[in-house]
């Protein structure tokens, strides 16, 4: 028997990936036809090292602009082309999007007055920027992994940065590092009680996960703007948290990377402890075979012995505990201090870079990374000052941009995402 | 409509159980915060006598209050009449900010200023209405056409509200919508022909309070006596149903969405063109969050999402005065209305603390928000 | 292989009492298993059978009496508990997790670890050791999720197997099977009997506990209401002991007088959600005054095909006409206002709103219409005219017509969606397992309903998984074998055994053969 594809009646049809490459072509014929020929004909340079006498490369923006463009719209022909399974297509769109975030540096350094900026700096800002956003992600994976939709990561990460910073500041005070490693244990503890609270609520009483999540964010919100301004503003210390740079030994010392990469603050190192060890328990481990048993199937995990409420409570208290670190990195790591509503929506982001991600760890982080770029690419710009014709593109787009994304990243434009099956669900046990 | 209709509901509305918890979800939520205020300190008896009397201690006190609810009604609506089609709108503050920029604008028209009251009034509160419902569609659409969840696209939409408006409201080259008179970022002061008149003279009081009222019994009409909101309340309890039943699914949600961006941008348009006639950034903080606690607190039944509304303007209106008397933060009402919500919804506590048995179901326990979760 | 009265007793429930909020599943029931026996628990849908069984392995705490196994008095705090003890549970709905593969569903909960990780080599190794031992080919590197039911029962067992259980309870174990793979599977529980496992064997076909059972109890609304042995009995006798009175078999229809075509469907292609074509190239035509039943194992095209004729799934290819006029690309209200019921397959999902009223339901697909609604308003008094004649008419058992449905029995349910579908002004009525998991009193009054409305001149789709079902209504049977219709013959011309083969292989191994 000759298998016959069956095409639908009616319209030619276009397939998902074939939509997107279009939308790729477009771009590049944009590119190669306009913004190439209209971009300022003097040559950028791109740094790779502080001064002084950094690695650098000079080049015409126009020539990269255009040769990215070529590529687009190959991109395109290839997948109007192809027939059967779209490997060559994937891949292509694959070398598009790699390609895009030297593209968008490439053009907005070509629209400035600015005659270079340094990429590894850039590249080490997205990654810093980003690791809020990959915690939160890696608790909202522990959550969802195991069933359990988290919304609050926002509180859970606001309430710690709080929490942990009004340690800080009564026993602590300025320039004392040993209490700035309790408070940001705090944090940490901090964040899994907030967790705990929302296992309580949705695991055991079985409140709708979406409304318990608001219900944290909302809580933490009140709680600490009441610690701010009854026990941080009071004591005196509202910032100035002693901040240092850890080298860390011999990976400091790799060229070019090492000095600008390897030397940070640990939180930020710790991010991708992290993001490996979740990854290793989740799906190396018998204790990951569960929770995601757990998040897929509850009762045929339940059949088979595994207490399925332990489970969840265990995971959302996990995730709850990474959620608090990242909570310790806006006021003891980023910021120094603690304001209202610092966070500002990096939970819900982190939530997008989940869903992103299709539910596991590696695409997650890749997912934070990316809005860490946006943020680092838009601070970046804000500070060039990039001119469309006479209008300089106010503050304000640069910092709608992850929220942008994030809407397009949960509308699915780049894929269907297909999360834990039992996710959302209360579980009954059977007694 | 017949009135024993709306009368049968009410008692319905008014039937001891449904308001039994919530009524005990505020006196637990005001024990703990009385522990709250202990620990730090203060005598929560002298700090709740000032919020009592910030509330409701004189004339001037109560319009205030009243008048602070007004636009809470409004939004609690947007996120109440959403809940009944299973859906969470966290946007009402966007919805709201775009609605009342809608209006700022409108109001400083050429062609507006000539216009009597009867004209320019509703001329101005349309265009939020408009505004309101286009941004509030956004996430409807998104949901119906691709499962985006509105959760996280009403929460980003807030903010690209907020960071946009204030970029309208504050730019001053280009020059927008800010006053270029003013020394603070504000939009130019409306007409006063658009101006909503007020209730009690002098007082925050204004007509949009009548026009809330009237609003939520339009939202309790269009629920239980049309067939609109008959497919409405089908999508909300099983959307797999209505599908079968030849509902268009899509439709109605991006409708009802729609709708209730309608009714914030409407609450929105109310306050510029009731209270001060200009539009300034940040004005309306919180106000999304805070409607999502009334709208649960009145488990999505408009007729008692008013009250619901007045307790939530009357705290927050009334903790000026505790805090200036008895020195406590007004932050403190912020945590009780969070514990508020809490115990709305962890109902099990309310229940176990005060021995009631659970009563039957009602809309709010149907509607699966998380089961929706990532999927169309 | 008779087993001797005085074997061992190696499970026993005395006095088992087992209530849910308004229910009495279970009361009082004693049940005995012998070592080396296949003890058949017969029951009607709802007697308490599976109940009593999650008892058993501990997914359930009992209200009253106790468990013994080997004699010892236990109290199992989970099944975790049962499982130590032996038991091992093949449940009904299979409990495998689609997205992990066999190994790692047989592992779980038992998972063996080197250094912290998962060690999943020794799981596979004793997957294939016992897959040889019993019969039961499977391959330990494959996704549940791709593999076919009968494959799933087999990692089922495999996984009790793999625990090292001695009792075994296989929960309706042959609902999924087509009748040559329940003799199939009849074959793996001897072999299993003699390889000195012991058996509980639930079921609510009576050709099947004739043919297995070495004893049997009868459940009935919740009691054990007799034994009796299969070397006697038969099966009326099983019937009335399981109905508690007497039962016709079969039902009463004249013979059918079909008239005009009504629904013609020609090269119809169908593909599901994830875009997997499951309906390939079908033709099929239904007459009025006729019932066409469509047999096959569940999962070959069923849901998608109806869902296709209801409006509910736009056709890949392919035209689908009612009365003449094309509705191919019509939407379900078109369709349902062309005069097309529809039962649907999932009573709770899409049949009824579970938190609405009765009055609700009954106008759920014609709340738009006259007299239920005018200018876009509710008129509530003839919706609930309707709703009070419609109870009375289909003997819904109610305590009144405001109650949610979700406070009715399963069968009222359904009763409440037949009174629906088939009051409304209709040509063609399409249903989907109708009487799946109904008591017997409501599946014959469904069955009436349905032989009395052919008899009006309505057309009747009917599609079951029930093959007994099938034959005893139908006036002609297309059998639906992946997707496709492998044979189409007047009910008189065919015979159970025919059709089942169909099920099984399409007919592929006739062509073999032939």
């Amino acid at each position: 028997m000759t298998a016959v594809v069956v095409r639908p009646r009616g319209r030619f049809r276009l397939t998902h990936l074939q939509t997107l490459s279009v939308v790729v072509g477009v771009l590049g014929v944009a590119l190669v036809g306009y913004v190439g020929p209209q971009v300022s004909a003097d040559r950028r340079t791109f740094f790779f090292e502080r001064p002084p006498d950094p690695l650098s490369w000079t080049f015409s923006p126009a020539s990269i602009i255009i040769g990215i463009g070529v590529i687009y719209v190959l991109t395109a022909a290839v997948a109007l082309l192809e027939r059967g399974e779209p490997r060559l297509t994937r891949w292509a769109l694959g070398v598009s999007g790699i390609l895009f975030f030297p593209l968008a540096v490439v053009v907005s350094l070509a629209l400035s007055d600015a005659a270079s900026t340094n990429v590894t700096q850039l590249l080490v800002e997205s990654l810093i920027l980003g690791t809020p956003i990959a915690l939160g992600s890696m608790a909202g994976l522990w959550c969802e992994r195991s069933g359990v939709v988290n919304i609050g990561i926002e509180g859970m990460m606001l309430g710690s940065a709080g929490v942990g910073f009004v340690v800080y500041s009564q026993a602590g005070g300025a320039n004392s590092t040993g209490w700035l490693w309790v408070a940001i244990g705090v944090s940490v503890l901090t964040g899994g009680a907030i967790a705990a609270l929302h296992a309580l609520m949705s695991v055991s009483f079985r409140v709708d996960q979406i409304i318990s999540g608001v219900v944290i964010n909302l809580l933490a919100l009140g709680v600490t703007g009441f610690l701010r301004s009854e026990v941080i503003v009071p004591s005196g210390t509202t910032s100035g948290v002693p901040t240092k740079d850890i080298a860390l030994p011999l990976l400091s010392s790799i060229p070019i990377l090492g000095e600008q990469l390897f030397t940070a603050r640990p939180i930020f190192f710790s991010m991708f402890v992290v993001v490996l060890v979740t990854w290793w328990v989740l799906f190396r481990t018998p204790f990951g075979l569960r929770v995601r048993s757990v998040g897929e199937h509850p009762h045929a995990a339940e059949t088979v012995g595994i207490d399925v409420i332990r489970i969840r409570y265990t995971a959302v208290i996990i995730g709850g505990l990474i959620a608090g670190l990242g909570g310790a990195w806006f006021s003891m790591e980023s910021q120094g201090g603690f304001q209202d509503n610092m966070t500002n929506g990096a939970g819900f982001i982190a939530l997008a870079a989940l869903i992103f991600g299709k539910w596991r760890p590696w695409t997650a982080f890749g997912g934070a990374m990316l809005f860490g770029f946006t943020r680092a690419l838009g601070s970046r710009l804000q500070i060039l000052g990039v001119e469309v014709g006479d209008f300089e593109i106010p503050s304000e787009f640069w910092q709608s941009l992850p929220f942008v994304v994030t809407i397009i990243v949960v509308a699915g434009l780049i894929g269907r995402a297909i999360p834990p099956a039992a996710v959302g669900k209360p579980f009954q046990r059977s007694r | 409509m017949k009135a024993r209709d709306v009368a049968a509901e009410l008692r319905r509305s008014l039937d001891l159980q449904p308001v039994l918890v919530p009524l005990l979800a505020i006196v637990l939520a005001f024990l703990t915060g009385a522990l709250v205020i202990l620990a730090i300190g203060s005598n929560p008896v002298d700090a709740y006598t000032a919020l009592v009397r910030g509330m409701y201690g004189s004339s001037d006190r109560i319009a205030g209050s009243l008048g602070r609810s007004t636009p809470f009604i409004g939004a609690a609506l947007a996120v109440g009449f959403a809940f009944r089609a299973g859906l969470f709108n966290i946007g009402a503050e966007g919805q709201l900010l775009v609605g009342a920029t809608a209006a700022a604008w409108v109001g400083t028209w050429s062609s507006v200023r000539g216009l009597p009251g009867i004209v320019a009034i509703p001329v101005l509160l349309l265009a939020g209405v408009v505004a309101g419902g286009l941004y509030g569609g956004i996430p409807g659409a998104l949901k119906a056409r691709t499962g985006a969840h509105e959760v996280i696209v009403t929460i980003m939409l807030n903010a690209i509200a907020l960071l946009y408006v204030r970029w309208l409201v504050s730019s001053q080259d280009p020059l927008i919508l800010r006053d270029p008179a003013a020394t603070v970022p504000r939009t130019s002061r409306i007409d006063d022909s658009a101006r909503l008149p007020d209730l009690v003279s002098s007082t925050p009081l204004h007509w949009g309070f009548v026009i809330m009222v009237a609003l939520a019994v339009l939202v309790w009409f269009l629920l239980q006596r049309t067939t609109f909101g008959f497919e409405v309340r089908t999508v909300g309890a099983n959307a797999d149903a209505a599908r079968y039943a030849g509902m268009g699914v899509g439709r109605t949600i991006v409708l009802t969405m729609a709708l209730a961006g309608a009714f914030a941008g409407l609450a929105g348009a109310g306050e510029i063109s009731g209270t001060s006639g200009y539009l300034s950034p940040g004005v309306f903080v919180n106000i999304g969050f805070d409607s999502i606690a009334i709208a649960l607190l009145a488990r999505a039944n408009p007729f008692a999402i008013i009250p619901a509304a007045i307790l939530w303007g009357s705290m927050l209106s009334g903790a000026g005065l505790m805090q200036q008397e008895v020195g406590v933060s007004i932050d403190i009402v912020r945590i009780v209305l969070a514990l508020v919500l809490l115990f709305v919804a962890a109902d099990v506590i309310v229940r176990t603390v005060f021995r009631i048995r659970k009563e039957r179901a009602n809309a709010l326990d149907t509607t699966d928000l998380a089961g929706g979760w990532g999927q169309t | 292989m008779p087993v001797a009265a005085d074997a061992p007793v190696v499970l026993e429930g005395r006095k088992i009492t087992k209530t849910f909020p308004g229910v009495i599943a279970n009361q009082d029931v004693d049940l005995t298993l012998r070592a080396g026996e296949i003890h058949c628990l017969l029951g009607e849908n709802g007697a308490g059978k599976s109940t009593l069984m999650n008892v058993l392995y501990g997914l359930y705490e009992p209200d009253g009496g106790e468990v013994l196994v080997r004699g010892e008095p236990v109290r199992f705090a989970s099944s975790g508990d049962a499982i130590a003890h032996g038991i091992g549970m093949v449940h009904q709905h299979f409990q495998l997790i689609p997205t992990f593969t066999v190994a790692e569903n047989v592992a779980l909960g038992n998972e063996t670890s080197r250094l912290g990780v998962l060690d999943l080599d020794a799981t596979r190794e004793r997957v294939r050791d016992i897959s040889r031992r019993y019969g039961l080919a499977v391959d330990p590197d494959a996704v549940v999720g791709d593999l076919s039911v009968g494959v799933q029962q087999r990692i089922e067992l495999i996984k009790a197997l793999y625990r090292d259980a001695e009792i075994l309870i296989l929960d309706e174990p042959t609902a999924v099977l087509t009748p040559g793979e329940v003799d199939d599977f009849f074959g793996v529980v001897r072999g299993l009997v003699d390889r000195g496992k012991s058996i509980i064997f639930i079921t609510h076909k009576l050709r099947e506990v004739l043919a297995v059972a070495d004893r049997i109890t009868v459940l009935r609304a919740g009691r054990a209401v007799g034994t009796a042995d299969p070397a006697t009995a038969t099966e009326q006798d099983l019937a009335n002991l399981m109905v508690g009175r007497d039962v016709v078999f079969t039902v009463v229809k004249p013979p059918a007088t079909p008239g005009e075509p009504v629904l013609q469907v020609a090269d119809l292609v169908v593909t599901d959600t994830r875009g997997v074509t499951t309906v390939q190239d079908l033709d099929l035509t239904v007459r009025a005054g006729e019932i066409y039943g469509i047999a096959g194992v569940e999962g070959n095209g069923q849901r998608e095909l109806v869902e296709a004729i209801t409006g509910m799934r736009p056709p890949a290819a392919g035209t689908i006409t009612l009365q003449g006029r094309d509705i191919t690309h019509a939407g379900p209200r078109e369709v349902a206002d062309l005069g097309v019921g529809h039962v649907p397959e999932d009573r709770n999902r899409h049949g009824v709103v579970g938190a609405f009223s009765i009055v609700d339901n009954v106008v759920l697909n014609q709340y738009h219409k006259a007299p239920f609604s005018r200018r876009l308003l509710r008129r509530e008094g003839p919706m609930r005219a309707l709703a009070s004649d419609l109870v009375e008419q289909f003997d819904v058992r109610t305590p009144g017509i405001d109650v949610p449905v979700d406070t009715l029995s399963g069968g009222n349910q359904q009763k409440v969606i037949v009174a629906r579908e088939m009051t409304r002004y209709v040509h063609l009525l399409v249903v989907n397992q109708p009487t799946r998991g109904l008591d017997v009193g409501s599946i014959e009054f469904i069955h009436r309903r349905i032989v009395e409305l052919r008899d009006q001149g309505v057309a009747v789709l009917l599609v079951s998984a029930e093959l007994d079902e099938i034959l005893s209504l139908s006036d002609r049977v297309g059998v639906l074998y992946r997707g496709r219709l492998v044979g189409e013959f007047d009910r008189a011309d065919t015979t159970r055994e025919h059709v089942g083969l169909l099920m099984a292989s399409g007919g592929e191994t006739e062509e073999v053969a032939s």
